[in-house]
């Protein structure tokens, strides 16, 4: 990060953290997507987004209960198994004002979910949309899902022998205009990936390793916490500085990327690759698809395109949300009536 | 002969020669799909609605895109009368390959008009025929060969026109109203009318008694199809949020609706107080509505069956969760994918009780083009109000023909949004429990996402809730929840719209229906009378749950008809499980479930049969 403002008691519009804070976790003790939902609380408190003006959006599984553990100030929809895009789409249609939140799993997400999400993607869908990743359905006690490596074993000794889906390269193939990865466990990377997220306008797609430590934790799993501590390869380290922060960023040419975020924050993505470039999409598929091959699990913001219009940009919609225009703006007059009726005599 | 042949031989009109058939007969159009026909039958239906008389026209189309056959009926009706026709009397035979049978399954005495190389009337010696040279009209008024396929239609029009007498003025303006504001293709179309007009004239001797006579019973009337109509209703509803995904028969309600939100609800900057949105799937479409209106928008889709299939999952959501939405439903045949462009009325069992659990919904059904408008209009209020989706249902008949009215009223009152608390409200309670029944009528107030009060948000899930929509696997509270939804259904049972008494003469027997099935019922009711001397009481459904009005209707006959367009019965079988036991007996069935709309001999010669008349 390029700054560490120490933690104030209220954040820069005076709300102290117990504001994002949301009930008490039931899911399992270790579990990553605790860490997750922590690492959400931190960001929206450091980024002071106003709890009341976010809306938090799941389907079902293990990772979609998660928006039930931070920020109970906010609405929440917890709603069908793979359906939280369309959901989403309809909730920031009546209401684009609103930084959305969707928390997903790699079940929800790469299988049944999979017809939903890659229409989310395709057309830019204002909202950050998490996929708390650990390989396995936890819920129905631990068979393989879609994310899975090939070679992976379950603790019964099953191997998985289908490919997995990278979502990261579905996301940039298919219109994400944010697309990164990151690891339950990498504190400082997870937090100021959320940081940028919450600055960017369009989809944000984070594919989140989140090792599952009851059926997904052991020798053989390619999700495990060791394994990731073992594989993952930081290809980028970030820093972020909001908006409201008063801090000089001095931009270098070479090694770093600066991005300039919607909201006036900056983005710097410092290079640890010769091949990252986070402007390219098929420079940025490449790269994921290589390492892939190589067993490599590379983290950080793959591709980051702020230019391209979200689908409410596109809508060309009134600055209001349309679900609470006065009716005066929605229904037509007696004469409009009577003039279409006239039409039709 | 049977009494089906008696009244077969009433609807002909049982010829003689000398004897003219005034306003009260069916033209039917044999052209091939994709030829452009559509304009010269609109044409034709308005100009006979143009001479006064009483006139519907159904569109009988396969589902193919071109080359397969399609027929149009006109029914001109001096009583009113506007359901399918058995028979139609005067045929235009324009599809070689369906002439033989289109000509075969004419009535004795009726008229088939061809193209002159055809040689038709070797088949039956009991139909005027009027051969025509088509093609040498055409060339002769269009020297464009590409538009020839469209300019040979207007040429029947024209024909047609002269021989039924009909006015050449009023097709004029009927050609012009089609082709509003271009004087080229007007010039192009009423060329051909005329050519057509003027040979008949010159050419052909009127062998046959059908004419139309100008009448004074479509003054102030309008012509409209009921998906157009619903898309009014919608846009007068104030609808913001759209989604969607195509589906024949309904895909003209979000045509029509968009069409209309893009003239009458943009801002004077350009800006849209609304957002369409096609779909990936019905899945996404219901999601997509549930979503908007969970955040306050007025949400609305359209589909059919196989649609309704794919929303089950999230129509319970949207009952458990209690999420405002309305379903346009315009049914086609099933099951799976049916007869896709053929009606039925056999969506209503699936849609009551769309989804997994105890489910159950509120259903609306429109009898016309104008409660198409009115209830497609209350259906958002509805839903609002009762925090709950909305099915309203129609047919392809309904939604996609062409029907005449009286114009829409507009809504008097103001748009119920239900109940919703904002943050001044808030401030005053202090907290509220999203589904607590404060009021006594099972409705618990929400708040909108974005609603500025550190207790305005509350966890909407489908899973198991408690009053404060906390996660619950409580007995206690999950029955809590149950039962108040149980009891929400009786406050909906008292504001959905009310049944129609459509005929009140305190007779033993009553009829019950809905939706479409009434125009045929209405008349079939005609013919029962005037044939049998026989009184039948009869009341429309206009919604599920059934009001009060309905079990006093039963209560109060010997013996109920349920006439309906499905096979398995679906609106008695569900008054069966609404009535008290003793009540059910009396229901009885009249079904028609064939794909073509319900006419009025096939009720009245069911109801004959099982009435021993």
């Amino acid at each position: 990060m390029a700054t560490a403002t120490p933690t104030p008691k209220v954040n820069h519009i005076g709300l102290p953290i117990v504001d994002y804070r949301g009930g008490k976790s039931t899911l399992c003790a270790g579990c990553g997507h605790n860490a997750i939902s922590e690492r959400i609380i931190d960001a929206m408190y450091e980024m002071g987004v106003e709890p009341e003006r976010v809306m938090k959006m799941s389907g079902i599984g293990c990772s979609s209960k998660s928006p039930a553990y931070f920020m109970s100030r906010s609405h929440s929809f917890n709603s069908v198994h793979g359906r939280m895009p369309s959901v989403s789409t309809g909730a920031i249609l009546a209401n684009h004002t609103m930084t959305t939140l969707g928390v997903s799993g790699d079940g929800d997400t790469a299988s049944i979910g999979m017809g939903q999400f890659v229409h989310l993607l395709r057309r830019n869908l204002p909202m950050i949309y998490i996929i708390e990743d650990n390989g396995v359905y936890g819920l129905t006690k631990g068979q393989f899902s879609a994310t899975a490596d090939i070679g992976s074993k379950l603790k019964t000794g099953v191997v998985n022998e289908l490919p997995a889906i990278d979502t990261c390269s579905l996301a940039i193939q298919l219109g994400a205009t944010f697309v990164g990865r990151s690891f339950s466990g990498d504190k400082k990377q997870l937090l100021a990936m959320l940081k940028a997220a919450i600055a960017h306008k369009g989809t944000v797609m984070l594919d989140v390793i989140s090792p599952c430590v009851t059926f997904n934790d052991h020798e053989g799993s390619t999700k495990s916490y060791k394994f990731m501590q073992e594989h993952d390869e930081p290809i980028n380290e970030l820093g972020f500085v909001a908006s409201f922060e008063d801090i000089e960023v001095d931009y270098d040419s070479g090694e770093v990327y600066d991005v300039e975020m919607h909201d006036g924050s900056s983005l710097r993505l410092k290079k640890l690759r010769d091949d990252y470039d986070p402007t390219s999409k098929p420079k940025a598929v490449e790269m994921l698809m290589e390492s892939h091959e190589k067993g490599e699990i590379l983290t950080g913001v793959f591709y980051i395109d702020t230019a391209k219009p979200t689908f409410i940009d596109q809508l060309n919609v009134v600055d209001e949300p349309l679900g609470q225009l006065p009716e005066s703006l929605t229904r037509p007059s007696r004469e409009t009536l009577e003039k279409l009726m006239v039409n039709l005599q | 002969m049977a009494t089906g042949d008696l009244a077969l031989g009433q609807e002909q009109g049982e010829l003689h020669a000398h004897q003219r058939v005034v306003n009260d007969f069916s033209i039917n159009v044999a052209t091939v799909n994709g030829s452009g026909s559509q304009s010269a039958n609109s044409v034709l239906l308005k100009s006979i609605f143009g001479m006064g008389v009483p006139v519907s026209g159904k569109n009988l189309f396969p589902s193919n895109i071109a080359g397969l056959p399609t027929w149009y009926t006109i029914r001109a009706s001096k009583d009113g009368y506007v359901a399918r026709k058995r028979a139609s009397e005067v045929l235009v035979a324009l599809n070689l390959e369906t002439a033989k049978d289109d000509i075969l399954a004419l009535p004795s005495g009726a008229v088939a008009i061809y193209e002159e190389n055809q040689n038709l009337k070797q088949y039956r010696d009991d139909v005027v025929c009027y051969p025509v040279p088509f093609d040498k009209i055409t060339a002769a008024v269009c020297s464009e060969a590409k538009l020839r396929k469209l300019v040979r239609n207007m040429v029947y029009v024209g024909v047609v026109a002269q021989l039924l007498s009909i006015d050449l003025a009023v097709v004029e303006k009927a050609v012009k109203k089609q082709f509003a504001k271009k004087q080229k293709v007007f010039d192009l179309n009423f060329g051909a009318v005329k050519a057509g007009f003027d040979y008949a004239a010159e050419k052909l001797v009127k062998q046959d008694p059908y004419v139309i006579e100008h009448m004074n019973q479509t003054a102030g009337k309008i012509i409209i199809d009921g998906n157009a109509a619903t898309g009014m209703g919608a846009l007068f509803a104030g609808v913001t949020v759209v989604a969607w995904y195509p589906i024949t028969p309904s895909t003209s309600v979000v045509e029509a609706t968009t069409d209309l939100l893009k003239k009458f609800r943009v801002t004077p900057e350009g800006k849209a107080t609304f957002a369409v949105i096609q779909a990936e799937d019905e899945l996404a479409a219901i999601g997509m509505v549930l979503g908007a209106g969970w955040a306050g928008a007025r949400s609305m889709t359209a589909t059919s069956g196989p649609g309704i299939s794919l929303m089950a999952e999230f129509a319970g959501l949207g009952y458990f969760a209690e999420l405002p939405g309305v379903i346009f439903d315009v049914q086609r045949t099933g099951p799976s994918t049916g007869m896709p462009t053929r009606t039925s009325q056999a969506d209503l069992l699936s849609t009551a009780f769309l989804s997994h659990g105890d489910t159950k919904h509120v259903v609306l059904l429109p009898g016309s083009v104008k409660e198409c408008f009115e209830l497609g209009h209350d259906a958002f209020d509805l839903a609002e109000r009762l925090q709950t989706p909305v099915f309203v249902l129609s047919d392809l008949d309904l939604g996609m023909n062409n029907w005449m009215s009286e114009p829409f009223t507009y809504p008097e009152k103001p748009l119920d949004r239900g109940k919703v608390l904002t943050a001044e409200d808030l401030n005053k309670l202090g907290s509220f429990a999203r589904y607590k029944d404060v009021d006594g009528d099972a409705i618990g107030w929400r708040t909108l996402p974005g609603t500025r009060h550190p207790k305005a948000a509350y966890f909407t899930r489908g899973s198991g809730h408690n009053d404060a929509a906390g996660y619950t696997e409580k007995p206690e509270e999950y029955l809590a929840i149950m039962d108040r939804l149980t009891r929400k259904f009786e406050t909906a049972r008292k504001l959905v719209p009310a049944p129609v008494y459509e005929k009140k003469v305190g007779a033993k027997v009553g009829v019950l229906a809905y939706g479409s099935t009434d125009f045929a019922l209405k008349e079939s009711l005609d013919q029962i009378k005037k044939q049998y001397n026989a009184d039948v009481d009869y009341m429309r459904i206009r919604a599920y749950p059934f009001s009060h009005e309905i079990h006093d209707f039963v209560a109060s006959h010997e013996r109920v008809y349920v006439v309906e367009q499905n096979r398995d019965a679906q609106l008695a079988s569900l008054l069966k499980l609404d009535l008290p036991a003793e009540q059910t007996v009396k229901l009885r069935s009249i079904l028609h479930y064939n794909g073509l709309p319900i006419d009025a001999l096939s009720i009245t010669e069911e109801f004959a049969t099982k009435e021993g008349l």
